[in-house]
């Protein structure tokens, strides 16, 4: 046996403490799994334009970046939470009509919320159940998502269809990535925010799952 | 949907914002990052690549 690797001697109460943010992080996600939903179901039936996209994109950033930090260890920020994913799920709306709108796109669109279900509970659970520190991915994602949005930012003007597929694919990487570095973060950071870590796990399936959408819409057989 | 449309400019602002928020910490994380051993990067990539099999497939299907 690796010692280094695996052999790591717990206290009871750090275990508890671990098994209590793993318990609290999946029970606010799914939560909010389920709201961000119903936020897009809303915003499907009452045809919000992109605009309504771009703009719940900037509140959530906004509340993201200025107000959870800030509230991030009281109860308050279990509202901010709803609010960020709330916003997100509700942009989310004009993206599913263009899909419905397709001879194919419920089909496509069940296929994504699916495939995104089945790759989070398996990386989930590989992190969950090896307790490996996945600490060294972070520089590396981090240098893949900034690669990205220059990427991303390049491609607003110059449209090349080639590369926006290819964004798409990196992002199922990094976001895939992202699930197995905050799911071990959960298990082997004594410092972890179950509210940060909620928020942080919801945006990697949300990106994966609009980008495995992307990737299928784009692939597929059907028009 | 690209060119200058108002819409564009708008998510290349916001694309934008983000990156210069995400870049201090990700320079940290770069330069201060724990290094990981070919055992655990080989850790991570086998999942990584059982993620893009599973992609294929739900290409394939579709």
């Amino acid at each position: 046996m690796n010692f280094n690797e695996t052999a790591v001697v717990r206290s009871p109460e750090a275990v508890f403490a671990t098994n209590k943010l793993i318990r609290n992080t999946y029970t606010l996600l799914s939560m909010t799994l389920i709201f961000s939903a119903v936020m897009a179901l809303v915003s499907m039936t009452i045809q919000v334009g992109p605009m309504a996209h771009l703009l719940s994109s900037v509140g959530a950033i906004a509340l993201l970046w200025l107000v959870l930090p800030r509230t991030a260890n009281s109860a308050s920020g279990i509202g901010v939470v709803f609010a960020i994913t709330g916003l997100l799920g509700f942009g989310l709306g004009p993206m599913l009509n263009h899909y419905m709108a397709l001879s194919n796109g419920p089909q496509l669109i069940a296929t994504a919320a699916g495939g995104t279900g089945v790759i989070f509970l398996a990386l989930s659970g590989y992190a969950l159940t090896t307790r490996k520190d996945f600490s060294f991915m972070g520089g590396f994602l981090m240098t893949g998502m900034i690669v990205v949005i220059v990427a991303m930012i390049a491609n607003m003007f110059l449209a090349i269809p080639a590369l926006s597929l290819a964004m798409s694919a990196a992002i199922v990487m990094i976001m895939s990535g992202f699930i197995l570095y905050d799911t071990s973060r959960m298990v082997n950071d004594p410092h972890a925010n179950y509210l940060m870590m909620t928020v942080s796990l919801f945006l990697s399936i949300l990106n994966l799952f609009v980008s495995l959408l992307h990737l299928l819409g784009a692939l597929s057989n059907n028009d | 949907m690209g060119g200058f449309s108002w819409l564009n400019i708008g998510w290349a602002l916001l694309l934008g914002a983000m990156l210069v928020m995400v870049w201090p910490r990700a320079r940290t994380m770069m330069k201060e990052g724990r290094k990981g051993s070919a055992a655990e990067w080989k850790a991570a990539l086998i999942p990584l690549l059982l993620v893009i099999g599973f992609v294929v497939l739900l290409i394939l299907s579709v």
